[in-house]
């Protein structure tokens, strides 16, 4: 080790601020998973306050906390997953088929803008569409004497448009990916096809979609591993502090953040983070494993 | 359909620009509409009534994307070279030191803790700036981006030359690399421009608060305003324009973004198409 640091000294400088921080940014703070097995107080700080074992945990299992912000968690998560994949491969094979270049770079510029605004301005957007008084929506349902529907106090309807805009948001983004993915394929395979006289739907099928594989799982076994972690600025941005959605739309970011700013509960707010991590870890190393016995090359590690 | 799905993402924007753009009176009567049905500046003229703390929030935004943008670029490209060297002995050690952070971590809470109690970043622009310095992803991006870029020879003939580690990296390196540093450099500038969280956390300081959460503020605090109205009977939104005033915020807020975009997306997308899919 000593020989090394001497040989490639001015590298080893080169890596220490990243080191360092993430040091200071990931790995000092796992010493605070602590205070998930304390009743914490301000005065004492980390090691002053008093020990109460599994406490914590219990008591967010028994109040079905940890329950419902789990199911919430997965299946949120997998909706993303499954619809986001699906859209995008949708969307990128048939761009990909469409000929017009302006009308392709059009579309796609426009289809990616969404990634680039901020979630603060996503829940003006929300806003705006749907508030009982004014929203576009109610106005329009106005029009046809259906409304106005109260929007803002309906949670189910909240499944949904959480879907909805983190599609919208992030369609653009996967599709460039996917699109790369079918511009890296090569032209022969098509051109033999076309002799054979496949059709335009046979082409997509037994050779973009199979050729779009090894993108696919890499995205997927990248999702699956923050499956525990939701998307915290979405959910927050729409939902906000209204707790009559809460039931239907609350994640475990979502009840740390609100643990953590509005009721101070800083011991039970860090069991639910170090239950998150600890899932979360236990689940990456699970398909990991799983997918090394299927298929070595697709592992992540 | 990808002429619906193209104009499901665009209508949004325009939702808001002509809600900036209606009286504020037409749109509590008939609600937003696609376009103004009663042409008006009155949101923007009470945005800009108190420019100050619209003009503050902009400075604080600015300074922490340049400085975050290119604090980070430069960290992140030495660690991607480092990372990608052949002879270096430790690089798989410590890229699954860096790795692993996205597997296990501390959570929220002793996070915050840490830097608010321990490091007293509170109120500092050093935390708007350094928890979004890099994240393990823009590393390994970079990473693969440098490998297939710069070809092992070139580094090997370089240092034949005499040049050290440093100087390689600085008049080799990154001179090839450009494209990938316009992506990651797109990538920090975005997370900087559009980041809210770090002021909810950390800014008690009304002078500090980032442009995104000032937005989120300003939203809040008048629809707050107008729901006291509303249970008051006193009806605040005659003299407050409170609708087109939060639309034409938003404009305000997003404006530069939306202006930039025609001319990164296309950078974006090349680095993407590069870094990302090579995995």
């Amino acid at each position: 080790m000593l020989k090394e640091l001497n040989k490639n000294k001015i590298m080893f400088l080169m890596l220490l601020p990243t080191l360092i921080f993430f040091l200071i940014n990931s790995y000092f703070p796992m010493v605070g998973i602590y205070y998930a097995f304390t009743r914490y107080d301000f005065e004492g700080g980390l090691f002053g306050s008093p020990f109460v074992g599994l406490e914590n945990f219990k008591f967010l299992w028994q109040s079905g906390m940890l329950l419902k912000l789990t199911t919430n968690t997965v299946g949120y998560n997998l909706a993303f997953i499954i619809l986001g994949n699906g859209l995008a491969i949708f969307c990128a094979i048939l761009l990909s088929e469409i000929r017009g270049k302006v009308f392709k770079k059009i579309t796609q510029s426009v289809m990616f803008l969404p990634y680039f605004i901020s979630f603060v301005l996503l829940s003006v957007i929300a806003y705006n569409m749907f508030n009982y008084e004014s929203g576009f929506v109610n106005t329009v349902l106005k029009r046809f004497e259906a409304g106005p529907v109260d929007i803002y106090n309906t949670p189910w309807i909240w499944v949904f448009l959480i879907i909805i805009f983190y599609l919208w948001k992030n369609l653009g983004y996967s599709m460039v990916i996917y699109l790369a993915a079918i511009t890296g394929i090569s032209d022969e395979y098509y051109e033999a096809a076309r002799i054979d006289g496949a059709n335009i739907f046979q082409r997509i099928w037994y050779i973009t979609v199979p050729m779009l594989k090894p993108t696919f799982v890499i995205l997927l076994l990248f999702s699956l591993g923050s499956i525990m972690k939701g998307q915290f600025d979405l959910f927050y941005q729409l939902i906000g502090n209204n707790g009559v959605l809460y039931n239907a739309t609350d994640i475990i970011d979502t009840y740390v953040y609100r643990s953590l700013k509005v009721t101070f509960d800083i011991g039970m707010a860090t069991a639910a983070g170090l239950y998150q991590s600890l899932f979360g870890f236990i689940l990456i190393m699970t398909v990991n494993y799983i997918i090394r016995k299927v298929n070595e090359d697709y592992a992540l590690f | 359909m990808i002429l619906i799905l193209s104009l499901i993402c665009i209508i949004p924007f325009l939702l808001i620009l002509s809600g900036s753009f209606s009286s504020n009176e037409s749109i509590v009567r008939e609600g937003y509409h696609l376009f103004p049905t009663d042409f008006s500046l009155e949101g923007y003229k009470m945005v800009f009534k108190f420019p100050t703390q619209v003009l503050k929030a902009y400075g604080v935004t600015i300074f922490t994307t340049i400085v975050g943008t290119a604090l980070g670029l430069f960290l992140i490209t030495m660690a991607g070279f480092v990372l990608q060297r052949k002879d270096f002995r430790y690089r798989n050690v410590f890229s699954f030191f860096i790795y692993f952070t996205t597997l296990f971590g501390g959570g929220l809470v002793p996070w915050y803790i840490m830097l608010a109690n321990y490091f007293n970043l509170t109120d500092t622009y050093t935390v708007l700036i350094f928890p979004g310095l890099m994240t393990p992803f823009l590393i390994i991006l970079m990473k693969n981006f440098i490998r297939s870029a710069v070809p092992d020879e070139l580094i090997e003939s370089a240092k034949i030359d005499g040049a050290n580690d440093f100087r390689i990296y600085f008049s080799v390196v990154l001179k090839l690399a450009m494209p990938g540093i316009a992506t990651v450099g797109l990538f920090l500038a975005l997370g900087y421009w559009n980041d809210w969280f770090t002021s909810s956390l950390f800014i008690n300081n009304p002078d500090m608060y980032q442009l995104q959460f000032y937005l989120y503020n300003t939203m809040n605090t008048i629809t707050f305003i107008d729901q006291m109205a509303i249970g008051t009977g006193i009806t605040l939104s005659q003299d407050v324009p409170t609708e087109s005033t939060k639309m034409a915020m938003a404009i305000v807020v997003t404006g530069p973004i939306l202006f930039l975009y025609p001319f990164v997306q296309r950078y974006f997308v090349k680095g993407l198409t590069i870094g990302a899919v090579k995995g």
